[in-house]
């Protein structure tokens, strides 16, 4: 069946209308998943027992005419850093390869009530800690539209499952941009929303304070229905708000209306950005004016230091989060040695990756007593002038608009793991919502010559997802959706 | 130059286990002597991904301390995260208070001699406990079921100068506790904990000498006999041209000596930073009012009352208070006698070690302690007849005025039934009154002896003696 073609509520519909089944669906998506998966590789592990089992059951239930939740009965995929109880949820590491959680994270658990269909657990950076999912402990992900070339990451495996079709719809997770990055790279909407609005219980910490979770779908209405599914206020987690409004697909569809939105000049002066990628978005800058939007000019200085503000603050938060995976706790064990310590070492320098090594070290060093005054408080300090700039140009535009990546996704191995510049510097137009907690909204802008998709980032204030939203879905029923990989290569 | 001219120099943190029903952090029940790992759940057990939720309890404990021991409660504080790895501690950081603690700048007040001493409180806060390992032949096991039970930490300047103020500063903290109702306060139990800083210097110096930390002292007494061990080692290293390191050594319950830990314990660098899982603690005015009017009388205001209205000494005042329960004993047994004083007596001759340590039941209910009191107070009985009686209250709890009836044991204070038994007596022991006569006053005693067995012990032995007297006078 041709499940490419619809959206999420399209789905649904046909469910309920009984134009196919839920079995139809997953094994079209699984069928997919078996022609594209070897090459692409998605994922870390599928359950397609389950998704089967899960598929007849909703068939079953709509059978008996029961009204079901919107997702019922569709195939999505879930990061493999979001625990699910009975599955193994491996975060791509050597240390957790095995690690099968007793609990549910409150987004599965929100999800199997919905009664979707879990198609499996999606490849990653090594515990998100990457930008191109290069780092996993399994294999690389490539992305669908130019499988020489790497997905983004650190959720590359849950942008190049819903790009290629391998899943209808996926979660990921943002600390510094791990959603938007890997979906602009993959052509398809990510949303990082205000911190806090989904529950990130059960998903594993990088840095608790920049950690969020964020829907990937094709489509901007999809990822509205997903958000509206997923944004529940979690007792359980302190730093968890509540929602402000009953339907973000309602705020997607409401009138345009005169937004105003924020141009970042200096953000695209900088050499790195390639000249396709700032035409493409200047091109949807004009787009917004001739549609009723005011571009202003606004005056982001902080960039720079938001580089190196979240390098600290993500690596000392994930230093401390890591140490539970010593081999005693958590974690494989080595054989190596007998002494507590040796048990440690070896374990530890076992188990886990480079990348995830590095990142513990800095956060190690910005943390020891000499060095926390230049370090950490200093990140801390950067993170408060960068709230307050956006907070200040929040009072005059409704969103700024930003590029999300320098350059469309580059070859498979052609970043060297480096700290300071190159592949961390093409990131770092997605760290300040991190950084402030703001809302950012990724979406497709178009293609490059050569059919690499380029993403375009909506930042709002606090709790404007509706806005950013309802700015997407003008943009997108205006030009289309992306064509999809098969679509570019027919 | 010797040991009495140097002093120490004390300053004490003591972890206060908090008796919430729940974790801090999570749900779990805090239930002592639980199966390992029973009480446990995916937050304490730090799954990856698991979310600590602060239990509001630990800071309500946290303010009733803080009032206690007369600390400004801080309207923000919060929570940071103590990065170590130990097998005991499944997070590998511990969430503790470290830049901005609860409670600041408070005092306890100890008698010393004749005076009363404030030992300063620099802060309490607020943290979380680490589990236990069991060691074993062939390996060592983890039982988490006190990860992250909550703990106060309260850490006082180093204003104590000697073993017993510490000692002191020690009791006043228990019997806080116990007054608040936030901790059993049991010491054999791990739920009160004390780490020594000692320094020593000569007296009358100013400066401060080099800091020796002494760790996880589990009894007063302990903590005595290390200050003055450690006291001693570091004035002979004075004396004897040593220098004192900077280091944290452990006491020795055996040998009654302190030891250094391995030096690599020392050199541990916490990296603290704010733990980012949670938010910051807030508390309002009306939060403390409402605490502070929900705490009961503390022991200080207890014990000023006591010698205003009772008009018990100082001493007297200070030990009844020590013990909460002792005091509410007190003051429900006071409310039936005439007689406090009376009663404080007994209360602390016989009865007050039964409020210690153990926490032994009481037998006797205060109403009967206030009836013997009374009876003893109003010469109804005499001193040994109450002794005897209090030894059998404290088996079983009866009505001491009807036992006293039934029993016949009415102290003697009539005349006309004593004056036969006094005759008696004078005629028996003609060689003790003729002693007397000769000027040997303490020959009285047999005669007094003999009126009181004749009476089992019932005759009002003051009386008795001035008949005697009284008949002996007539007689020559
Ligand atoms: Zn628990």
């Amino acid at each position: 069946m041709d499940y490419r073609s619809m959206q999420l509520q399209q789905l649904a519909d046909g469910l309920r209308a009984r134009d196919f089944s839920s079995r139809e669906l997953t094994e079209s998506v699984f069928a997919a998943i078996d022609k594209t998966e070897p090459v692409v590789g998605a994922y870390i592990t599928l359950t397609r027992d389950i998704a089967m089992k899960q598929a007849d059951r909703v068939d079953a239930l709509l059978s008996e005419g029961r009204e079901l939740p919107p997702l019922a009965g569709i195939p999505g995929a879930l990061k493999d850093n979001i625990a699910t109880a009975g599955i193994r949820t491996t975060n791509a590491s050597r240390m957790l390869a095995d690690f099968v959680p007793p609990n549910d994270a409150f987004v599965w658990r929100i999800l199997r009530q919905q009664e979707m269909v879990l198609t499996g657990k999606a490849n990653m950076d090594e515990f998100a800690m990457g930008h191109s999912t290069e780092t996993s402990a399994f294999h690389r992900t490539r992305n669908p539209y130019d499988t020489s070339r790497v997905p983004g990451g650190s959720s590359g495996g849950s942008a190049a499952a819903v790009a290629s079709g391998e899943a209808c719809f996926a979660l990921g997770s943002d600390t510094g941009g791990s959603v938007r990055q890997p979906a602009a790279l993959c052509g398809i909407v990510g949303m990082r929303p205000t911190y806090g609005l989904i529950s990130r219980r059960g998903v594993t910490t990088f840095s608790s304070s920049l950690d969020q979770i964020g829907p990937m779908t094709r489509s901007v209405r999809d990822n509205a229905l997903l958000l509206d599914v997923l944004a529940f206020f979690d007792e359980k987690d302190a730093q968890s708000v509540a929602r402000r409004t009953d339907s973000f697909v309602r705020e997607a569809d409401a009138p345009f209306g005169q937004p105003v939105i924020g141009w970042p000049q200096s953000y695209f002066e900088l050499n790195d950005l390639r000249g396709d990628v700032k035409a493409l978005l200047e091109k949807a800058r004009d787009f917004y004016a001739s549609i009723g939007a005011r571009i202003v000019p606004v005056d982001l200085k902080t960039l720079d230091a938001c580089l190196a503000g979240y390098y600290i603050i993500s690596s000392a938060e994930g230093f401390s989060s890591m140490n539970r995976f010593d081999g005693i706790h958590y974690g494989r064990r080595s054989d190596g040695g007998n002494s507590l310590e040796d048990i440690y070492f070896h374990s530890r320098s076992e188990g886990l990756g480079t990348e995830v090594k590095r990142r513990i070290l800095l956060g190690c060093y910005a943390l020891t007593q000499e060095n926390y005054g230049d370090y950490y408080l200093k990140a801390a300090k950067v993170r408060t002038i960068v709230k307050r700039e956006f907070e200040a140009i929040f009072r005059t535009c409704d969103a700024i608009l930003t590029p999300v990546t320098a350059t469309p996704a580059w070859p498979l191995g052609s970043h060297p793991e480096e700290m300071g510049g190159g592949k961390y510097s093409n990131d770092r137009f997605t760290l300040p919502p991190s950084l402030t907690g703001m809302p950012a909204l990724e979406l497709p802008a178009g293609m490059t010559g050569e059919g690499l998709p380029v993403g375009m980032q909506l930042i709002g204030p606090r709790f404007s997802e509706g806005a950013l939203y309802r700015l997407a879905a003008a943009f997108e029923d205006a030009h289309g959706l992306l064509p999809t990989p098969e679509e570019v290569k027919a | 130059m010797s040991l009495q001219d140097y002093e120490s120099v004390i300053g004490l943190e003591v972890h206060v286990e908090l008796n919430t029903k729940h974790k801090a952090f999570c749900e779990c029940s805090t239930a002592f002597g639980a199966p390992p790992n029973s009480q446990v759940c995916p937050v304490c057990l730090a799954m990856p991904g698991a979310l600590p939720v602060l239990n509001r309890e630990v800071v309500d404990s946290a303010i009733k301390a803080g009032i206690a021991t007369h600390c400004t409660i801080e309207h923000f504080s919060r929570f940071d995260r103590k990065n170590y790895f130990y097998p005991d501690l499944p997070k590998a950081y511990q969430i503790t208070q470290n830049d901005f603690p609860i409670c600041t700048n408070g005092y306890v007040e100890v008698a010393a001699g004749e005076n009363l001493r404030r030992i300063r409180i620099s802060q309490i806060h607020m943290e979380e406990d680490a589990g236990k390992l069991i060691h074993h032949a062939d390996g060592t096991e983890i039982d988490c079921n006190r990860c992250g039970v909550p703990l106060l930490e309260i850490v006082s300047e180093p204003d104590a100068r000697s073993a017993e103020e510490a000692v002191a500063y020690l009791r006043k903290l228990r019997a806080m506790v116990r007054y608040t109702g936030i901790s059993d306060g049991r010491m054999n139990e791990g739920s009160l904990r004390c780490d020594v800083n000692l320094s020593v210097r000569k007296k009358g110096e100013e400066a401060f000498g080099t800091r020796v930390e002494i760790k996880n002292i589990n009894s007063f007494n302990f903590v005595a006999r290390a200050i003055e061990s450690e006291f001693k080692r570091q004035v002979d290293l004075l004396e004897n041209d040593g220098t004192i390191v900077q280091e944290t050594r452990r006491f020795d319950e055996k040998s009654g000596q302190t030891y250094a830990m391995r030096s690599k314990e020392n050199a541990a660098d916490y990296r603290y930073f704010p733990d980012p899982d949670l938010v910051p603690v807030r508390v309002t005015d009306e939060e403390i009012e409402e605490i502070r009017t929900s705490i009961p009388r503390m022991a200080d205001e207890r014990s000023a009352f006591y010698t205003d209205v009772y008009k018990l000494t100082a001493y007297e005042a200070e030990r009844l208070t020590e013990d909460k329960e002792m005091s509410d004993f007190f003051e429900t047994a006071v409310s039936h006698t005439r007689y406090p004083k009376t009663l404080v007596s007994l209360i602390l001759a016989d009865i007050s070690p039964l409020f210690t340590e153990e926490m032994a039941e009481v037998p006797v209910s205060p109403s009967s302690l206030g009836s013997l009191s009374d009876l003893l107070g109003d010469d109804e009985i005499n001193s040994s007849t109450g002794r005897r009686i209090l030894k059998e209250l404290l088996v079983k709890d009866f009505d001491p005025v009807a036992y006293v009836k039934e029993h016949e044991l009415a102290q003697i204070n009539d005349r006309g039934v004593l004056q036969p038994v006094v005759g008696a007596a004078v005629e028996a022991n003609a060689r003790a009154v003729k002693d007397f006569l000769s000027g040997k006053e303490t020959a009285l005693r047999a005669i007094i002896g003999f009126v009181m067995k004749q009476t089992q012990g019932r005759a009002n032995p003051v009386l008795a003696e001035t008949m005697i007297r009284e008949l002996i006078a007539k007689a020559n």
